[in-house]
Formats: structure tokens, sequence, C-alpha cells
């Protein structure tokens, strides 16, 4: 479509390019160079803010800072995976007592924000309860929860974007409702949100960043820590970048597999006709998810 | 209860500082959104690759990064002098654009290209063609997807607490200095973000009931 929107161009609207073009080039490299300039002139490029990354003991705090976010997110997925999984199939149900609380319950941990569900965890409930909760299990538990909300959402808008045909199929053949959901549903299902699932993953990869909030030594604690060391003359502009390069390529390669999957699940011959307005509303949740970055949007 | 009405000044400016934050990156995120769904649609070729960049790079960074970056790195830079506030909105706009230019972007694809041709046969130029054709049929697509990213959003100002703005984020440490129960004044914000969030998302839900487009 947006190839469309503009006709081929001719000698006037080529010339008109190429000058937005410059125009544009030109703005924007002075704004880079601006911010170039700035960094130089503060000297966050001298050697002696660089020096810390020779410092074996240096390396092994960010790389123990990048496993602790790595197990953050390996748990918070697995358990987001199993939990959205278990109040899909709640919310599918053909009983309204099972149906009804579940609805609540994921619909509850999608308006809370993230942030205030680890500070319950880390702050509320040792006053309170005497329940005393790592910063670790608090990131899990809140990564857990919401996460899994959406993740039901997910599931959910999958089962039901699949053509009626095959539930009534199976229940013709005499399937019983959970074969059903088991045997011809859910691996269709996740098959064909699995790129959407796997966005969602990325968005919780992002969401573990919250741990620096409450000290859960990740990769922004790390950096803050780093940074504040006078010995380095203060690095935290050259720590800031090396972890943002980390996060940026951890999200990446996560993202560029979605987008393999996405791809290769178009041209199978195994994928259902998937009803389009139900992945849309999935691939909704996971925009709003992701923009609640950090916490993420759907 | 008492921890909420011994408290309500607190709670009240918190949830100020909350909306504050919220409105003004908002307004921020929608125009900088459609400017960069502007950039990435144009026939520049500076501009598509600058704009898509952009976006690709910000999708991928959490948030708490960028409100990292502004809050402790952004000072050392001797730029401008800004209060926490300021960066704050900076940062939540410079996120959350990325994401509505996407939605923007994706609103235009699910306009059928027929319209475009017939408007370019229709001898219509660009501006014409997206201004009288093109954007108004996609507003149905855009309007449901973006109201998420603000719901999205207001979720987000939350993070902002972390860094030392006044907002519903921070509540629980001042309620522990001064003494109260720290999970109750908890689940009272969660209260009062629920009853933020919850007509947002019906809203939501009705549009999207209501203009659901195939794609």
């Amino acid at each position: 479509m947006t190839a469309v929107l503009y006709d081929i161009p001719g000698p006037k609207a080529r010339a008109r390019n190429l000058g937005l073009g410059g125009l544009g080039t030109v703005l924007i490299v002075a704004a880079l160079g601006y911010i170039v300039y700035r960094f130089i002139v503060t000297g966050q490029f001298s050697g002696k803010r660089w020096g810390w990354i020779e410092y074996v003991a240096i390396q092994k705090l960010l790389l123990g800072a990048l496993l602790n976010t790595l197990q953050a997110f390996a748990l918070g997925a697995v358990l987001a995976l199993v939990f959205g999984a278990l109040f899909a199939a709640c919310r599918l149900s053909d009983h309204r007592w099972v149906a009804r609380p579940a609805t609540v319950v994921v619909e509850f941990f999608r308006a809370v924000p993230l942030v205030v569900m680890i500070f319950i965890f880390y702050f509320g409930l040792p006053p309170a309860t005497g329940i005393v909760v790592s910063t670790y299990w608090a990131v899990v538990l809140g990564l857990m929860l919401y996460n899994g909300a959406v993740l039901a959402e997910i599931f959910r808008s999958g089962v039901l974007s699949l053509p009626k045909g095959q539930s009534e199929a199976a229940y013709a053949l005499g399937l019983r409702k959970t074969q059903l959901m088991t045997n011809v549903l859910l691996p269709q299902a996740i098959r064909a949100m699995l790129p959407t699932i796997i966005s969602q993953l990325v968005v919780l990869l992002k969401d573990s960043a919250l741990g620096f909030l409450i000290g859960y030594p990740e990769l922004l604690f790390a950096a803050r820590t780093l940074g504040s060391q006078a010995q380095f003359d203060f690095p935290i502009i050259p720590v800031a970048i090396v972890v943002a390069a980390i996060y940026i390529a951890m999200c990446l390669l996560l993202s560029a597999f979605a987008n393999y999957l996405e791809r290769r699940t178009r041209r199978s011959p195994k994928r259902a006709d998937i009803n389009p307005a139900g992945k849309a509303q999935a691939e909704g949740h996971v925009l709003e998810a992701q923009a609640q970055g950090g916490g993420g949007v759907v | 209860m008492n921890v909420l009405l011994n408290n309500m000044s607190l709670f009240t400016t918190g949830f100020l500082g909350t909306i504050k934050l919220f409105v003004v990156s908002l307004i921020g995120s929608l125009i900088g959104g459609t400017l960069l769904a502007a950039m990435r649609v144009s026939p520049v070729p500076v501009l598509r690759t600058v704009g898509s960049g952009y976006v690709n790079i910000v999708r991928n960074t959490p948030l708490t990064l960028v409100l990292f970056f502004f809050a402790f790195a952004y000072p050392r830079l001797d730029i401008v002098d800004l209060s926490f506030f300021t960066r704050a909105c900076i940062a939540l706009i410079a996120y959350t654009s990325a994401f509505v230019c996407e939605v923007v972007r994706s609103g235009i694809n699910t306009v059928p290209v027929g319209q475009a041709e017939a408007s370019r046969a229709l001898g219509f130029t660009f501006n014409q063609t997206l201004s009288q054709v093109v954007m108004p049929q996609a507003i149905r697509a855009v309007v449901p997807p973006l109201t998420s990213i603000q719901i999205a959003l207001l979720k987000n100002t939350t993070i902002a607490a972390g860094f030392s703005v006044v907002e519903a984020g921070g509540i629980y440490s001042t309620l522990s200095e001064r003494g109260y129960n720290v999970l109750v004044g908890l689940l009272w914000v969660a209260v009062g973000f629920l009853i933020l969030v919850t007509p947002l998302t019906v809203l939501q839900r009705r549009l999207e009931r209501q203009w659901s487009v195939a794609r």
C-alpha cells in the first residue's frame, strides 16, 4: 500500500525528494552530531572512562548480571506460559463457576501495573505477613502474573480464531471437551500463535529490567553500580551504552526468531485457516503488552 | 481503610503526578508517532531508513533502560538542565512514539490498495491521498490498538516512580516512613490503577468490536 501512495517520481518530484532527503539528512546528522559532540566534550570517550572493560572482575560482574537477567527471564517465561495456559483453559471452560473467576483474575492482573505488583511482593508482603520474598522471586512472580495474564488472552484468542469446523468435527467423532482441547485445538492454536507468543516473551525479557527498581542484581543494576565508581571517573554513559547494546541484541535475536517463525508458518501447508480478526486481536494484546515495556503493549 | 483516609493527600498527589505524566506523554507520543509514521511512509529513502531504524531499536529496548539513561546519564552530558518530570516525559514520549508509529503504519496498510490506486488515478497528490482518502478510513483500524498503547503508557508511568518522579508508584515509600501498612497501601494503589485503567479498557473493547477491520 505504501508504494501506491505516490506515483513514480517525475523530474520535479525527484528534485523535491532529493531536496527533502538532503534536508532530512542534514537535520539528522546535525542532531546525532550534536549528541556525539556532547559525548566527546564531556569526555565520555576518554580512555579512563572505558578502562573498566579490561578488568576481569568487572567482566565477571557483568556476565553474572546477564546470567541473573536470563535466569529471571527463563523461570518467568516458563511460569507465565503455564499460568497462561491454565487460565486460558479456565476461561474457555463451559462451567460458569470456573470461567467467571478466571476472567476476573486475568483482567485484574492485566490492569495492575507490573511495577506495583513487584512492589507488592517485595515491599508489601514482608512487613504484613512475615513472608520474606527475595528480589529474584518478586521479579519472577510479578512477571509470571502479568505476562501469564496476557498469554492467557493470546491462547484464548488463538483457540477462538480456529475454524468452527474443527470442534464440530471433533464433537461429531465423539471427542469430549478435554480431548478436543488437547488433541485438536491447542496444537493448532499454539502453532498459529507461536510468533505472537515469542513476541510476548520479548516483552518478558524487557520487563525483567524492572528488577532494577527493587535492587535485583540484573544488568541495569550492575550498570548503576559500575557507573558510580569514582576510580573510572563515573563511567555511567559508557556502561549504559554497553548494557543497552546487550539488551537490544538479546531482544533483536528473539524478535528475529519470531519473524522467522511467522514467515515459516505462512508458507507451511499445515497451518489452519486462522480467522484474521482473532489473530489481529491477539496481536493487539501483544502490542499492548510490548508497549508496556519494562512493562508492555499489545 | 485508615491507610487510605489518613494519607489522602499523599494518594491524590501521587495519582495527580501519574495523570500529569500520562497526559503530557499521551499528546507527545501521538505527535511523535504520527511524525515517525509519516517518515516511514514517505518517498524519501533517508527518512524511511531513519524511521525504521529508530522504531526497531526502541521497540527492542526496555523502557527502564530509556528512563535510566535520561535519569542518570543525561545530566552528565551538560546540556540543558531539566527536571525529573520533564526527563521522564521525554523518555516516555520517545518510547511510546515507536509503538504509535507501528500502529498508525499498520492501520494505513489495512486500507485496501484500490483506494490509493483510485485516488492516484484521479490525480490526487501524496498529501491529498493521505489526508482525504486513506487516513479517514485508517482511523477505524488505528484507534483500538492506539487505545491499548495508551493504556500501557498509563501503566508505564509507574516506572518513572523508581527514578524520583512524584507519582503513584512511589507512594509506598512515604507510607512505610510514616509507619503504615505498606501492603494495604500498595493494594490501594493497585485499586486506583484499576479505576483509571478499566474505563479505558472498556472503551477499547467497545471500539474493537464496533470498528473491527479484517486485516
